[in-house]
Order: structure tokens, then C-alpha cells, then sequence
């Protein structure tokens, strides 16, 4: 056990339920000052729901919390801020209307007299803090349409200029380049030699590696281990994340692959991707990897026709389909499983039967009338052919866990009979055990002829189920690689953008 | 624009300034107003030089002005009043009342009133904020039983010009240097309100509750007590303008104050306050309740019927929607476009420099300033 | 294109134990019972029997009637606000459409020398025009649809009293004007607009709650971007509402101008705050996805109710106006204090209210 003084952070057995869910069992976690720690985990581990506890978003239901040795439980944002933790989140929580310096500064602005706001003193200290992360971005430019790498260099600076004494950065360099890494690593390091405790949570091992002391990992909500980095390899540390080997995540059955089903060309939409050629068959499984923010999902949304595009052309089956109309696409015989199956796949406030009889209930109705019966009778089979699990048809969505709610996107799709399903990160925030499962479904469907275009920000995942991957960088395909060739190190190379200087300074 | 938007150390204070100015949408109100009134005066000289043109012209808006400041505060945290017009006509009420049966001071009257208007504002905001239950909803509520609470206290009683001391009319009368006392007033209020909102840390927690709720909370931000602060203000600000209306008028009415609440809004709108919180100033709104107000006065002026001002203050707000997303939808497409084209590539093919500049991209600021 | 009930087709082959879900978790009295509509009913029933045993004359040959004929064109515009409330949009114009087409109407006949007919199909025609204005504005140039509807609420009130000023016509003919506030059959208190309103309920009733187009209204009010995704035509959906809604308010302005006898711009001036007021009171969410006609129409007849007895009990309307607004206020805070209580005791467990719940927020909105 560490010595008392030195551990700035300390969570023992940390439980927190969302009704029914239990999203986290019992997290651990202790951080000593001057290190950086890795925290580690698939998702749906717990990791997210433990940062929330730490940033005072969510209060926990049992457990220790102790912060310098001193017991503390946040209940708002503004007291664990008060007490010198600050989290960089997943996704970026920015005030699009106002200027970069006021997303720094809000609710702490510096003052002169009268209470004025010292703008003078604020765009100065916005800028030394930009300089000090060596990047150029105009202090005084609205938030409004930055991209995500600005918007996650804002928080940065954000949490820098809070000063304080415990850091956490979850999943910080998702969406950044190798440039963008290296520059964000230098300031962790500078940060840690003096003094702070630096949590960082990210799925990339080479970057855990490179930049961590520690390394903590999580499994389906609950601790399994602490190591010092240089005691432990990544194979230990992902057998210890999955709890079995990862052959058996990835049961791929061989398929016969057919006739060209989609076939996209020349697609182009301005600032967002450019001439993106490619073709999925029959049976095929094809892998979108890419950075996240390179442009995948907006690529399979425009081919969906949720998006537009300027140019370009996408035919199934040898037909081609009218853009900008998911109508069109859906009779066609397209299915999309989208990236965030709350704001996007189902109506949460809906009931199961609704959902999943959401795509097909134009011919459910008889003489023009649809009964909420001919609803649960359609329903029914689907569900149960997914095994969701719920008491009643009537039950709303957003009761259920996150595979559970998947596994009902999923059967709305198949209801419709497709012969081609766009699927986006499949198995985002979902169970080990539905995970399993989620794959497994998707061999035997591509076994059974159906295309499936699999969009995955998890390497293992795109390599494990892909018969091809091809790699998105800045809306560009830059890669097109059979499941033999396709390698950790050459998707990342790709997806990192191999005509870039920084391509050799990705940690392979 | 230049490199100067990128390049922050590099613009001069005062040629930001000026840029900003040029492309705001104040200074395109201000000129459709200025324009009007040169227009109206070529017509008709009296509009402006007459014995009372140029008083009207600056005391008639003075009412809306103050409404439509309140309504700002209340529409940038994305919320709205919608109970103003009410709580306009019900401390009018109260102003006659109290000179009437009590021999108070003006001062003190004129501040129970802007109670009352605080009160009754404390009451939307309490509810807005507690009650989750969108500001629509509760003030339409409220302004029926403002409304009601006011017609049911006047009965069928109405505050005649007698009934109120003469010093206190004057007020509705009386200039200072050739500027009317209740304009003055409303300027002196519009002026402090809009130094709140831009320099004060609550002013601009304001906007940030309303460009991203979810997000002030996760800042740590009071967002349920600037709420009620803006509701309260508004309150307040249309108890004052209840006042205003007593002196400028001389009498009260049942009907006083129907309807305003909406015109609050329009002014706000046309002055580029976007109905969905988070951007927009006072400034724009006062002017927008300028412009509202001179056009009522001018159409007669200029030929068309007066029957004709409520359709051009209609088409006038939904032109200025219209507007906003068209400057909203130019300044996202320059933003997208601008990634294509990062700052520092030379080569044409994928883009190689890093991202991080890519998104200030010097094309785009401008048009960002044209939407504030 | 499937119109599959059952699932065969491509997809894996079924589970060996199929697994089968009860359709409804509770039985069907307490899905009935405890609805938001179901409570609304029962008031404006108990309201209704308080007032016919307790108020002097509201059992009276005329209560019922002026209270059919009064409340009628707030049922009527109540049916496509439903809807339009439901996909979370707001239309504040309707009273400014009835008041322009009264005037159109007005005018079409007295001035142009139309007969009643044709006058009164193009005065439907102009409202379904208004409406299509507004439309186009709200579903696609995407604009806020209460900053676009309360700039129509001007403009179409101010085309209206621009046509017309101060004057009025009210040189229609008896027939029609007799026809307006006749009685289905003589000494029943129901009257003539009641036809129609009872067949634009019952279409409007299929439309909402038994097509797909209705359910489509419900997803938009819920979560419009899946709506999107699942293929529903949002913009198109939104459109066509508010098309029925300058069509109804179109009618209205017809009847109100035959049923009073005056044509003039004024005409149910700020109408659509009752009618707003009536559908969040008959249990529309204001935050959409949420709400049933028949609690809609038991909002309106409560709201009437009240009102003819509190006349009757010579209350003024100020003091009416006072209630109704009591009872909005509270009707739409009960959900948000029933809610405060369930997070109350949610609080209790440690499961802290949180505006971005991370895995399953226990309410989405």
C-alpha cells in the first residue's frame, strides 16, 4: 500500500445504480500526486460513471471517496471544481455562442474593479495557456464550429488554468492527431513533475505506455487490478480487461462472399469527406476504422441519406438511391444502426413495441388503420428473436441497459428484411456478455448474405470481425486492407495519416 | 478580413473594435431606423421637426424599450415572459391606486411599482426554475392571472389624469436638454442592464445557461438562481414600464399592456436576440424596439394606412428570423468549408497541418461577428 | 417495404425456445385509470355534476347549448394544435388566421359579391395558405416555430385589419347566419357545429392515434433526430400539421363570422391562448411526444364548464380567467411535482438527479 500523504485521490469500493443498472459494483481507484495514471477498461467497465463521481455529476450510493486524505462527497460540479479536480470529458461541454477566452473562464473570470470582468487579464492568460499547449487558436473566435481536436484543446486549457491538484482526462486523445498527442503528453508530463495527479483513461495501449506510471483496470463495473506500468504487458492488461481470451470475443464464421450490394462512388461533402469510393458485398463484413472525427459516421449517414452530399453516387443492388432521403434508402433494403442508439436509434421515451415496429408500421396497418395490437403482434417475434430482455412490450426504452436497448435497434432493422446493414460502433457501452453476442449475430447474418457495412472506433473489434477494413483520416479513405494483411500498426498508420511527418511518431 | 483573426496579438484594439461594430447587427437596425426617420422626415418635415416630433420620437419607444431590455435578459438563458403585458397593466393599477389613497411620495410609488413588477417576476422565475416546467407554459399561465388579478382589483374603476399630481405627469412631459425624462430613464436602465450582461460574471453566466444548459451545470454554474434573476429583473423592468405608461399616458385602462408581450419579443428578435437563448444584446433589442415603435408612427406619414403597422411588425420579425438563419447557415458552411483548406498547407491533396488551426481559419471570423 | 408481421426472410434462424413478452404491464383498467386524460374526465365530470346540482340554472334549456356553441371554436382549433403541440412545435397564429379569414370571407362575399359558398371555400383556402406559410417556415428553413408564429400572429392579424380597418361587414344572409347557431334537433342544447367538430374529431383521432403518420407525430415529439433516422419525414410531417391547422383555423373564421353576424379583423383576438391552454390542461406535453385527443376535448369542455358556472354563479371573467390560469399552471406543474417527488425518494437510494446520465437515465427528459 502506498503511504497515506502521497495519494492525492483514493475511491474504495464505489457502487452507483441508475434504477434497475448497476453501473458501477465496486470501482477502486488510488492516485498518487506527481504520477499519471491509466485507467483502463472496455466500455461499459464502469470507467465513465467513476470520472462522474470523482467531477461531482453523480453521487455515489456506497463506498469510500477521499480526496487528499479527506473524506469528500460532491454533490455538484461546483464543489469538486472548489476543491481542485478538474475532468476533461469525453465529448466537449462548450458554450457554442460564446468566445473561446469565456468557455476557459466562465464562472471564474478574472476581476477587476467593481466586479467587472478584466477581459484584458483573461485573453492575455488565454493566450500563455494556448502557448504553453503550442497552439494557435484566437482567443476571441466563438466555440461555433471548432473542430473536436479545438474543442478537447479547450478543455485542456480549461482544466490547466483551474489549477488543480487532481486531473482527469477521459479518453482526451480520441479524436487528435500524432502532433496533437505528443504536444498533450509533454503538458501531462510537465503537470505531473509538479506535483498533480493525473488520471487518464484511454483505449490505445502504446499511448498508456508512452505516457503512464500506473495502470488501473476495470471490468464489467467493478476493480480487478493496480500494476505499476513496467510490471505488466498489454496482453496481461487486455486478458485482464475481457476476462477471457480475445479469440473468443470474435467468433468470425467464414461467409461466402457474393455480388457487389452497395456500391458507393465518388462521394464528396465539403470540409467533411472527399472521393470516398468503396464497395460492400454480399456476406461481406467491411470495417470503418478511423480516428474518431475523421469522418466514418458521416459517411455512413450520408450513404443512409440522414445527410446530404454534394456529389458522388451510392447504388444498392445495382440500383442507384436518391439522396438525402432515408425513406428511399430504407426501401431500397437498407438498414442503419446508428452511432448513438439514444439520440439516434430508438425513441427512449417509447415503448419496445413501438421501437421495434418503428421501421415497418406503414404495413402493419390494415384499410390505413395501425393499432397499437398489430404493433405488439409484429413485435413480439423480433424481440424474442433478439432475446431483449423486458417484462412487457409496453415497457419504455429508456429503462433498459445499453445492450439491451441495442439489441432492440438491432431487431427494428432486421424487421425490415434489409440486404445491407450499416451498423456504427456496434457495441458501444455495452456488456461483455451482449457484446458477445452482438457479435456473433453479425457473423451469422453476414453467413446467411447479408452485407454489413461495421463502423468501430475498437481496433480488436474492426480487426477481429472485418473481412476488409478500410481506413478513414480526414475524410479520405486512405486504406483498403484484407483481413490477412490488416494490422494494429497499419490501420493506426492509416488512420493517423501516413503522408504526414508525424506518421513515424505513432507508437506502434 | 486578414490573418489579424488568427493572429489575436496582432489587431489593434481599435480596428477589432470597429470590425466588430461594422458587421453587428445593431449597427444594421440603427441604419434601417435612421433611414426611416430621414425617409419620413423628406415626407414630412414634422416628424422629426414638429413642436412634438422629435420629443415622440424618442419618449413614444421609451416604454417598449424598457419591456423589451427585460425580455432580453429572460430570452438569452432560453427562456420567455410572456406575462410582461399583465404585469405592466397591474402595476399601472397600482401606481393610480396609491396616489389616490395614499399621499406616498412619487419615489416611493414609483418603487412599489417596480416591486410589485419584481414580485410578481420572483413568482415566474420561482416556477420556471423549480418547477420544470418551460418558461412558455408557466408565463402564459401567469398573464392570465396577472391579467385577471388586475381587472378583478379594478373592477370597473379606471385611474384618470386627475386622479394622479401633476408633478408626476410632467413626468411624461418634461424634457432634460431636449431629451425626454422617461427616455432618459430607459437609456439609464438599457445602459446599466448592458453593462451587466457584458462585463458582469453573472451577465455572462447568463448567456452561457442559455448556449448550452447542459453545460453550465456540468460548469458548476448557479443556473437555477441567474434564472430567477432574469425572470425577476423582467418583472421589475415591466414594473417600471407600468410606472412609465401611468405618467405617459395619464390614465389607465383595462386594456393597457395587451398585447405587449409580444411586441417585447419582436423587438428582441428584429434587434438579433435569438429566440433560443445564448447570443444577442440589449443594444439590438432597444433598437429593435426603436425601429417597431417609428414604423407604427411613420406608415400614417408616409401614406399607408396605420391599419397596415401590425402586418409590417409582423413581416418585420419574421424577416428578421429569416435573416438570422440565413447569416447562421453562411457562417456554418464557411466554418466546414474551412477545414478543407487549413492555414499553413501549401500543397494541394490531404490536408497535413494540424487540425488545430484549421478551425480558426481567418475566412470564417468574420461572419461569426455578422451573427452577433 | 416489408410489410413482414412475422420474422422469416434472411435472418438467422430463430432461437430453439422462442421467448414471448406480455403485451402491457399492468392490466388494462389501471392503464385507463391512471392516465393523465383519465383524470381530466373525471374532473370535468365531477365539475359537471357539482355544477348541475349546485349552480343555480346551469341545468337551465340554454347552458349546455351557449356552452356548446361558445367553446366550439376552441374545440375545433384544439384538434390540429394537438397535434402541432405533440411534435413540440407551437402555432400562437390561429387566432390571427380566424380573424384574417373572417375578413377574407367578409369581404370575398359582401364586397367581391360572392355567394357563401365559394367565399367560404377560398377563406379555408387562404387559411390553409397561412398556414402553409407558416409550415414552410418552421419544417424547412428551420426556424424556432414560436418566433415564427408570433411574427404571423402580427402579420396575419395585421393583413386582416389593413384589408379592413375599424369597419366590419355583417351583411350575410339569415339562412346562413340561422344555420350557424341552429340546433341538430330543436330542444336538444346541441348545436349545429357539432356535426362537423364530431367528424374532424374522429378523423383527427385516426390520424393522430391510428396511422402511421400519427405515430410518426408522436417519435418527432419524442426524440425528432431517431424520428429522422427511422425514416419519418420529419419536415414533411410538421408541415402538413400546420397546413390543418390555417385549414381548421380557416373554418373557424367562417363560423365565428356567421355566428355572430360580423365580419372585422378582431375577431377571437388572443383566442390562442385558451386553445394552448386547453391542450397542456387536457395533458399535452409542452416538451411534445406526450398527449391524447379526448383529454384534449375533456380540457375544453372543463375549461367551458368552469366558465358557464362561474358566470352563472355571477363570478366576473376576471376571476375566470384567474382560475383557468390557476389551473394550467398547476395542471403542468403536477407532472414536474410528481416527477420531483419520484426523484425525492430516488434521492433517498443515492441516485442523484444528473442532466447527462451516463448508461440509463431513468427519465430521458
Amino acid at each position: 500500500m502506498v503511504e497515506q500523504s502521497r495519494v492525492a485521490l483514493e475511491l474504495r469500493d464505489v457502487a452507483k445504480s441508475f434504477g434497475a443498472v448497476a453501473a458501477l459494483r465496486s470501482g477502486t481507484l488510488v492516485v498518487e500526486r506527481g504520477s499519471i495514471h491509466a485507467l483502463v477498461g472496455e466500455n461499459g467497465a464502469g470507467k465513465s460513471t467513476l470520472v462522474k463521481i470523482v467531477a461531482g455529476v453523480h453521487r455515489r450510493d456506497s463506498g469510500t471517496f477521499r480526496l487528499h486524505g479527506e473524506d469528500v462527497d460532491f454533490a455538484s460540479t461546483a464543489e469538486s471544481k472548489g476543491s481542485g479536480v478538474a475532468v476533461i470529458y469525453q465529448e466537449p461541454t462548450l458554450f457554442p455562442d460564446l468566445s473561446v477566452t469565456e468557455n476557459i473562464f466562465m464562472g471564474r473570470q478574472p476581476r477587476s474593479r467593481f466586479g467587472r470582468i478584466d477581459r484584458g487579464a483573461m485573453h492575455r492568460e488565454a493566450l500563455e495557456l494556448f502557448a504553453r499547449l503550442g497552439v494557435e487558436i484566437d482567443p476571441r473566435r466563438p466555440a461555433l464550429g471548432l473542430s473536436i481536436a479545438d474543442q478537447q484543446i479547450i478543455e485542456i486549457a480549461k482544466a490547466i488554468s483551474l489549477d488543480a491538484s487532481v486531473l482527469i482526462m477521459d479518453e482526451p486523445t480520441a479524436a487528435l492527431s500524432g502532433v496533437e498527442v505528443e504536444r498533450l503528453f509533454a503538458v501531462a508530463r510537465s503537470l505531473r513533475d509538479e506535483g498533480r495527479a493525473l488520471v487518464f483513461i484511454s483505449h490505445r495501449f502504446e499511448e498508456v505506455f508512452a505516457l503512464c506510471d500506473t495502470v488501473t483496470v476495470m471490468r464489467d463495473g467493478a476493480y480487478v487490478s493496480t500494476d505499476p506500468i513496467a510490471e505488466i504487458t498489454v496482453d496481461d492488461i487486455v486478458s485482464r480487461m475481457v476476462g477471457r481470451e480475445v479469440a473468443d470475443l470474435f467468433p468470425k464464421t467464414p461467409a461466402t462472399i457474393g455480388e457487389p450490394v452497395l456500391e458507393v462512388e465518388g462521394l464528396e461533402r465539403a470540409g467533411v469527406f472527399h472521393d470516398v469510393s468503396f464497395t460492400v458485398r454480399a456476406g461481406e463484413i467491411v470495417g470503418l476504422a478511423g480516428l474518431v472525427g475523421a469522418g466514418r459516421s458521416e459517411i455512413a449517414r450520408a450513404v443512409f441519406g440522414v445527410d446530404g452530399y454534394d456529389a458522388g453516387s451510392v447504388r444498392l443492388a445495382g440500383r442507384p438511391v436518391k439522396p438525402r432521403n432515408p425513406r428511399a434508402a430504407i426501401r431500397s433494403g437498407m438498414a442503419f444502426v446508428p452511432e448513438d442508439r439514444r439520440k439516434q436509434g430508438l425513441v427512449t421515451d417509447g415503448s419496445v413495441a413501438r421501437n421495434v415496429a418503428g421501421v415497418i408500421r406503414g404495413g402493419l396497418a390494415r384499410a390505413g388503420l395501425l393499432t397499437s395490437a398489430a404493433e405488439n403482434r409484429a413485435a413480439g417475434p423480433w424481440a424474442a428473436k433478439l432475446e431483449v430482455k423486458t417484462s412487457a412490450l409496453d415497457m419504455h426504452a429508456a429503462t433498459m441497459s445499453g445492450g439491451n436497448q441495442q439489441k432492440v435497434v438491432i431487431a427494428k432493422w432486421l424487421a425490415t428484411d434489409p440486404t445491407l446493414l450499416i451498423i456504427d460502433e456496434p457495441t458501444r457501452g455495452i456488456d461483455v456478455g451482449t457484446k458477445a453476442e452482438v457479435h456473433r449475430l453479425l457473423s451469422e447474418l453476414a453467413g446467411e448474405g447479408l452485407a454489413i457495412l461495421m463502423i468501430s472506433s475498437e481496433l480488436p473489434e474492426v480487426l477481429g470481425m472485418a473481412d476488409r477494413v478500410l481506413v478513414v483520416c480526414e475524410g479520405r479513405i486512405t486504406a483498403d486492407i484484407d483481413r490477412a494483411d490488416a494490422t494494429p500498426e497499419n490501420v493506426m498508420r492509416a488512420a493517423t495519416n501516413a503522408t504526414s511527418h508525424t506518421a513515424e511518431e505513432v507508437p506502434a | 478580413m486578414s490573418d489579424t483573426a488568427v493572429r489575436p496579438s496582432a489587431a489593434s484594439p481599435v480596428s477589432r473594435v470597429l470590425n466588430d461594430l461594422l458587421r453587428s447587427r445593431e449597427l444594421a437596425v440603427a441604419v434601417v431606423l435612421v433611414l426611416l426617420v430621414a425617409v419620413t422626415t423628406l415626407n414630412s418635415s414634422s416628424f422629426l421637426f414638429g413642436s412634438t416630433g422629435w420629443r415622440d420620437l424618442l419618449l413614444t419607444p421609451s416604454m417598449l424599450v424598457l419591456l423589451a431590455v427585460g425580455q432580453t435578459c429572460v430570452l438569452i438563458t432560453r427562456n420567455v415572459d410572456l406575462s410582461v403585458g399583465s404585469t405592466l397593466g397591474l402595476t399601472a393599477y397600482l401606481t393610480g391606486r396609491l396616489f389616490i389613497d395614499t399621499n406616498l411620495p412619487i419615489v416611493v410609488v414609483v418603487l412599489a411599482g417596480i416591486l410589485m413588477g419584481a414580485v410578481l417576476g420572483l413568482v415566474n422565475g420561482v416556477l420556471v426554475a423549480w418547477g420544470r416546467v418551460p418558461a412558455l407554459v408557466i408565463t402564459l399561465g401567469t398573464m392570465y392571472i396577472y391579467r385577471g388579478a388586475f381587472l378583478t382589483w379594478a373592477g370597473s374603476d379606471r385611474i384618470n389624469a386627475d386622479d394622479m399630481p401633476s408633478t408626476f405627469r410632467n413626468l411624461g412631459t418634461e424634457s432634460v436638454l431636449g431629451i425626454p425624462v422617461l427616455t432618459i430613464v430607459a437609456v439609464v436602465v438599457l445602459a446599466v442592464v448592458g453593462y451587466y450582461l457584458r462585463t458582469a460574471g453573472g451577465g455572462r453566466e447568463l448567456y452561457a445557461i442559455g448556449s448550452d444548459p447542459d453545460a453550465a451545470a456540468l460548469y458548476g454554474l448557479k443556473v437555477r438562481r441567474r434564472i430567477l434573476f432574469a425572470f425577476v429583473l423582467s418583472g421589475a423592468l415591466a414594473g417600471l414600464a407600468g410606472v412609465v405608461s401611468a405618467a405617459r399616458f395619464g390614465t389607465v385602462s383595462s386594456s393597457v399592456g395587451t398585447g405587449v408581450e409580444f411586441e417585447a419579443v419582436g423587438a428582441a428578435v428584429i434587434g438579433g436576440v435569438a429566440i433560443f437563448g445564448g447570443s444577442g444584446t440589449v443594444w439590438g433589442a432597444a433598437l429593435g424596439a426603436f425601429l417597431l415603435v417609428t414604423i407604427n408612427r411613420a406608415l400614417p406619414v408616409l401614406g399607408i394606412s396605420d391599419f397596415w403597422q401590425q402586418a409590417v411588425v409582423g413581416a418585420l420579425i419574421v424577416a428578421a428570423i429569416i435573416l438570422d438563419r440565413v447569416l447562421v447557415r453562411r457562417q456554418e458552411k464557411a466554418l466546414v468549408a474551412a477545414r478543407d483548406t487549413p492555414a499553413g498547407s501549401t500543397s494541394p491533396g490531404p490536408p497535413t497541418a494540424t487540425p488545430v488551426v484549421a478551425g480558426a481559419s481567418p475566412s470564417t471570423s468574420g461572419t461569426q461577428e455578422a451573427v452577433r | 417495404m416489408s410489410t413482414l408481421t412475422q420474422p422469416t426472410g434472411t435472418a438467422s434462424t430463430p432461437a430453439p425456445e422462442v421467448r414471448t413478452y406480455a403485451s402491457y404491464s399492468r392490466p388494462y383498467w389501471q392503464r385507463v385509470v391512471l392516465s393523465r386524460e383519465f383524470a381530466v374526465i373525471a374532473l370535468l365530470v365531477a365539475v359537471f355534476v357539482y355544477s348541475q346540482s349546485q349552480v343555480d340554472y346551469f341545468d337551465g334549456p340554454q347552458t349546455l347549448y351557449y356552452l356548446f356553441r361558445d367553446t366550439a371554436s376552441i374545440l375545433l382549433l384544439a384538434l390540429p394544435m394537438t397535434a402541432i403541440i405533440v411534435t413540440g412545435e407551437i402555432d400562437l397564429s390561429v387566432a390571427s388566421i380566424v380573424g384574417l379569414t373572417s375578413v377574407a370571407f367578409g369581404m370575398l362575399h359582401v364586397d367581391a359579391g360572392m355567394s357563401v359558398t365559394l367565399a367560404a371555400v377560398l377563406a379555408v383556402a387562404i387559411g390553409a395558405v397561412c398556414g402553409a406559410f407558416n409550415g414552410f417556415l418552421v419544417a424547412y428553413v428551420g426556424l424556432p416555430s414560436i418566433a415564427v408564429t408570433i411574427g404571423t400572429l402580427a402579420l396575419f392579424r395585421g393583413i386582416g385589419a389593413g384589408l379592413l380597418g375599424t369597419e366590419s361587414r355583417t351583411d350575410f344572409p339569415d339562412s346562413w347566419t340561422d344555420l350557424a347557431k341552429e340546433r341538430i334537433v330543436e330542444g336538444q342544447p346541441y348545436p349545429m357545429i357539432l356535426i362537423p367538430f364530431a367528424v374532424l374529431a374522429v378523423l383527427f383521432a385516426l390520424m393522430l392515434h391510428f396511422s402511421s403518420f400519427g405515430r410518426g407525430i408522436y417519435e418527432i415529439g419524442l426524440n425528432d433526430e431517431a424520428a429522422h433516422f427511422t425514416g419519418v419525414d420529419v419536415a414533411r410531417t410538421k408541415a402538413v400539421l400546420f397546413v390543418l391547422s390555417g385549414t381548421v383555423a380557416g373554418f373557424v373564421g367562417i363560423y365565428t363570422t356567421l355566428v355572430t353576424g360580423v365580419a372585422r379583423a378582431e375577431n377571437s383576438t388572443g383566442l390562442e391562448l385558451p386553445v394552448i391552454a386547453a391542450c397542456l390542461l387536457g395533458g399535452v406535453s409542452i416538451f411534445g411526444g406526450k398527449g391524447a385527443l379526448h383529454g384534449v376535448i375533456a380540457g375544453v369542455l372543463l375549461i367551458g364548464v368552469i366558465q358557464r358556472a362561474m358566470l352563472l354563479e355571477s363570478f366576473t371573467i376576471n376571476i375566470i380567467n384567474i382560475t383557468i390560469g390557476v389551473l394550467l399552471v398547476l395542471s403542468v406543474m403536477s407532472t414536474s411535482l410528481l416527477a420531483l417527488g419520484r426523484r425525492a425518494v430516488a434521492a433517498g437510494r443515492g441516485a442523484r438527479d444528473s442532466r447527462r446520465p451516463p448508461s440509463a437515465p431513468a427519465s430521458g427528459r
